[in-house]
């Protein structure tokens, strides 16, 4: 039993940043989590699966090796060495949130809690004894959320034929065919991953394209990339007759009226993810859910119940580690009572990083339509560009929309190598309401793949030299 | 191209500044660095200079009237230039009141959004141009909208395009110079606007007298050596003449030297502790009090203060102190003495933590040595910021200062 200003109920990369920085701000900090900290980001998430498309990435440069004049002999790809090594990442990183609390004076409450009364939190530890500890100031839920089946398409998880990305992560070898059942960040970075370590990958998307909620322009370039590496690729596909045998899974998948059937090892399902917001005692601690099942909460992050606020995943959508860990630093900010900026949720970057990588922020192309904006597009392709070129990595574009009249920059997005370490220069301009005009007068150093960024900017204008 | 010309913040305090005198007249030719107008500040008459050549084409505030820093107050343009949009997009041409009309009230800032004055004082208060985002400034551009007067809500009051667009919907915001002037006679009383440094004074004094925790240190100093000083000095001749209020300017400033935790400001989160020695020196005006600045005063000797301080004393009475004469002070001396006051009270002059009140010269009864004497005797009332100066240290400067003002000679050394 033990006291705290403030107890983060888990401990992602919402709840972990909310505790650094809670107590940077004089606050004593309680975090409850069960697993290791850093959440499905560090754990089943963001980390290990970076690390396994970075094996990928590896072995698909490796192939073009001979080219920059590095022979290499036969490849062997063994997928468990590079699962091992995507665990070690993973766990490097959750001891240095360990290490993190230890010098912000954080408490890592080992265990699984539930809301009791008056902002007390009832934690259950690993060994089956029960203890409590209280908020003085605010209780903050951040337990995240977890795979997903598709049950509607015959497609319950069975962690072996049917599996989601957890089990994925921990698979020894690499299977020789899969399904990838939604075509979203986590499906296309898997897909990229086992068509790397020769995995007949088939990606099956409802929606007509891949990467839906991206540009269509960036969904075209991917489909185009990774059908021409073998991926194949069913769009606008209904699944029926879903049948999971020991060793297989048997399903028909019908696109455009044309129904065949698909028998593989295994079916990965990347559909969504769900708020974990059941056996935590939030009925109880009268903090109410929206209809879409995450937690309602205010602007400033707090829930019905009066001193209870929730941050990441389980408050709501989009479901990123970076919204998290932002929402985290202002409820500490909110909680300490200290100014805090409101965060700008139109102005949050998604970022996938299968190969060619795909980065954006603000508006596609048809949304732009739809809000019926007068808007003028720049686009400038990776294969006009000197470094691009220099380390053959020619794929993608950058493509910037700005309105028309005032050159403000609407969206923009980027697909290539490295694209989600380049679009924050156009995160930045975009948060300080830069117009094309200032992103130009910047100077890009030369050679870098950001001139195409410049190169996009003036092609928005007209003006654009290198194509 | 035309330039517009803006009510510059021609002083680092200035919010507002009341149009005195229009020196070009519509249709006249001006160079750049010409003088368009004398502005009255609020501490001194600044000429506005022009920044543009052309032809004065728009005055757009009337002499006399008063417009906040940022304001469009005219229009530089070639001869034939269409200038409609830009004098639209400022004050309309009513605004313009006859010159006789003055002294104008105040204006007001008509800001769009509710509730947004805070802001709007934050921005303009900085007396430098309103921050603002690149697209910000081109959505104001294009609706002829003045950033002045737009209340900013990003970042560090950053006018961001929400605050445009909310100003456009709110019918723009536009600066409106209302004159108005009771008749002098007939009235059972008679309004005189503010001037701007009446305005500053009851801004700056409300500051000092209500949070800062003031308290009083009294003092009777003898200046019988002091005068014996100074006769001796004026019988070398007329450049070696001083005044009382000369060696009291030196030995506060030379005391002061040796007290850093008097020659203070009280910064909110800090104390400053100064090494040099800035003496602000209050001279009354016609128009009110100013308080120039004799820097490094510690440094200086009896008869370079005397000079300065005589030289700056007549400069504040013309009102032609530059802003950077009369700012920057560690410490005041207030002197009423010449008035016959006694002792009296001064207000500290923040972020200052003291000011030294200064009363009359006069020959009074002591005693001395077990005899009733009579003695040249000086009141001084030191005002302490409790915040900085606790009873006990304000006392031990006053002893230091009544040493060196006692025996003079200490100056020397």
């Amino acid at each position: 039993m033990a006291n705290f200003d403030v107890i983060f109920l888990g401990g992602g990369p919402a709840g972990y940043v909310g505790a650094i920085r809670a107590s940077q701000l004089g606050l004593t900090v309680g975090v409850i989590e069960r697993e290791g900290l850093g959440g499905t980001c560090v754990l089943w998430g963001c980390i290990p699966a970076k690390a396994l498309l970075e094996s990928s990435h590896i072995a698909n440069r490796l192939k073009h090796a001979a080219e920059f004049g590095v022979k290499v002999g036969d490849i062997t790809l063994e997928y468990g060495v590079a699962m091992k090594r995507s665990r070690d990442v993973s766990t490097k990183n959750s001891k240095g949130v360990e290490f993190l609390f230890k010098k912000n004076k954080v408490t890592w409450i080992k265990g699984t809690g539930v809301l009791g009364a008056g902002k007390s939190v009832k934690v259950t530890t690993a060994d089956g004894k029960t203890e409590t500890h209280t908020a003085t100031k605010a209780l903050v839920v951040c337990t995240g959320s977890r795979v997903r089946g598709l049950p509607q398409a015959g497609l319950e998880l069975n962690k072996t034929t049917i599996i989601s990305s957890d089990e994925a992560l921990v698979l020894e070898t690499a299977p020789a065919s899969l399904a990838v059942v939604g075509a979203g960040a986590v499906g296309c970075e898997f897909a990229d991953v086992f068509n790397a370590f020769g995995t007949k990958v088939t990606v099956i998307e409802v929606m007509p394209r891949i990467l839906p909620l991206e540009d269509e322009d960036s969904s075209a370039e991917v489909a185009r990339s990774f059908k021409k590496r073998g991926i194949d690729v069913l769009v606008g596909a209904k699944l029926s007759g879903t049948k999971a045998g020991k060793d297989s899974v048997t399903m028909t998948v019908e696109v455009g009226g044309e129904k065949k059937e698909l028998t593989v090892d295994k079916v990965l399902v990347a559909a969504g993810r769900a708020a974990n917001v059941e056996n935590i005692g939030l009925k109880e601690a009268g903090v109410q859910l929206t209809d879409r099942g995450f937690i309602k909460v205010s602007a400033t992050l707090e829930t019905t119940a009066k001193g209870i606020f929730a941050i990441g995943d389980v408050a709501g959508p989009p479901m990123l580690a970076h919204k998290g860990e932002r929402e985290g630093i202002v409820v500490a900010e909110i909680i300490a009572g200290a100014h805090y900026h409101p965060i700008n949720y139109g102005n949050i970057p998604n970022c996938t990083y299968c190969s060619p990588e795909i980065a954006s922020i603000g508006l596609t192309e048809a949304q732009c339509k739809e809000k019926k904006l007068d808007y003028k597009v720049g686009k400038f392709p990776f294969s006009a560009n000197g470094r691009a070129r220099t380390s053959g990595e020619t794929e993608g574009f950058v493509k910037i929309i700005k309105d028309a009249k005032y050159g403000e920059i609407l969206g923009a997005h980027i697909v290539g190598a490295h694209a989600t370490e380049m679009i924050h220069e156009l995160l930045v301009a975009r948060e300080n309401e830069y117009t094309v005009e200032e992103v130009d007068l910047a100077i890009h150093a030369h050679p870098t793949l950001s001139e195409a960024i410049a190169e996009a900017v003036l092609d928005s204008m007209g003006k654009m030299i290198h194509a | 191209m035309a330039t517009k010309i803006f009510m510059e913040a021609l002083s680092p305090t200035m919010e507002e500044g009341r149009l005195v005198k229009w020196n070009k007249r519509e249709g006249d030719a001006v160079k750049s660095g010409d003088v368009l107008a004398e502005v009255e500040t609020d501490k001194a008459v600044m000429e506005l200079v022009a920044r543009g050549d052309g032809v004065l084409r728009k005055q757009l505030v009337a002499e006399g009237a008063t417009a906040p820093v940022g304001t469009l107050v005219g229009v530089i343009a070639a001869a034939g230039e269409d200038i409609a949009a830009l004098v639209a997009g400022a004050a309309g041409p009513a605004a313009v009141a006859p010159a006789a009309a003055a002294p104008a009230a105040p204006a007001a800032v008509a800001a769009a959004p509710a509730a947004a004055s805070a802001p709007i004082a934050a921005a303009i208060s900085t007396g430098a141009p309103a921050k603002s985002s690149p697209l910000a400034r081109r959505l104001a551009k294009d609706s002829g909208l003045d950033l002045g007067g737009i209340a900013g809500s990003g970042p560090g009051g950053r006018i961001i395009k929400r605050d445009i667009e909310a100003a456009v919907a709110g019918g723009g915001a536009t600066v409106v110079a209302t004159a108005s002037r009771l008749p002098s006679s007939g009235s059972d009383y008679e309004d005189q606007p503010l001037t701007q440094i009446r305005k500053t004074i009851a801004k700056r004094l409300g500051e000092s007298i209500g949070p800062i925790p003031t308290f009083y240190l009294t003092a009777e100093f003898d200046l019988t050596r002091a005068a014996e000083l100074r006769a001796a000095a004026a019988e070398l001749g007329d450049d070696f003449k001083v005044s009382f209020n000369d060696i009291v300017l030196k030995a506060t400033a030379t005391a002061l030297a040796r007290h850093p935790e008097i020659n203070a400001h009280w910064l909110g989160d800090k104390i400053r502790f100064h090494n040099r020695v800035h003496l602000g020196m209050a001279v009354a005006t016609d128009d009110g009090l100013i308080v120039p600045v004799i820097f490094d005063a510690d440094t200086k000797g009896l008869r370079e203060l005397s000079v300065e301080s005589k030289a700056l004393a007549k400069r504040a009475r013309e009102r032609k102190l530059k802003p950077e004469e009369y700012t920057g002070s560690t410490f005041s001396v207030s002197n009423l003495g010449m008035m016959q006051i006694d002792q009296f009270t001064a207000i500290i002059n923040p972020p200052e933590c003291a000011i030294l009140a200064i009363g009359a010269l006069e020959e009074k009864p002591v005693v001395v040595d077990g005899a009733v004497v009579v003695r040249k005797r000086m009141r001084v009332t030191m005002s302490c910021d409790h915040r900085v100066i606790d009873g006990a240290i304000g006392a031990r400067f006053l002893q230091d200062l009544r040493r060196m003002i006692e025996n003079p000679l200490m100056l020397v050394f």
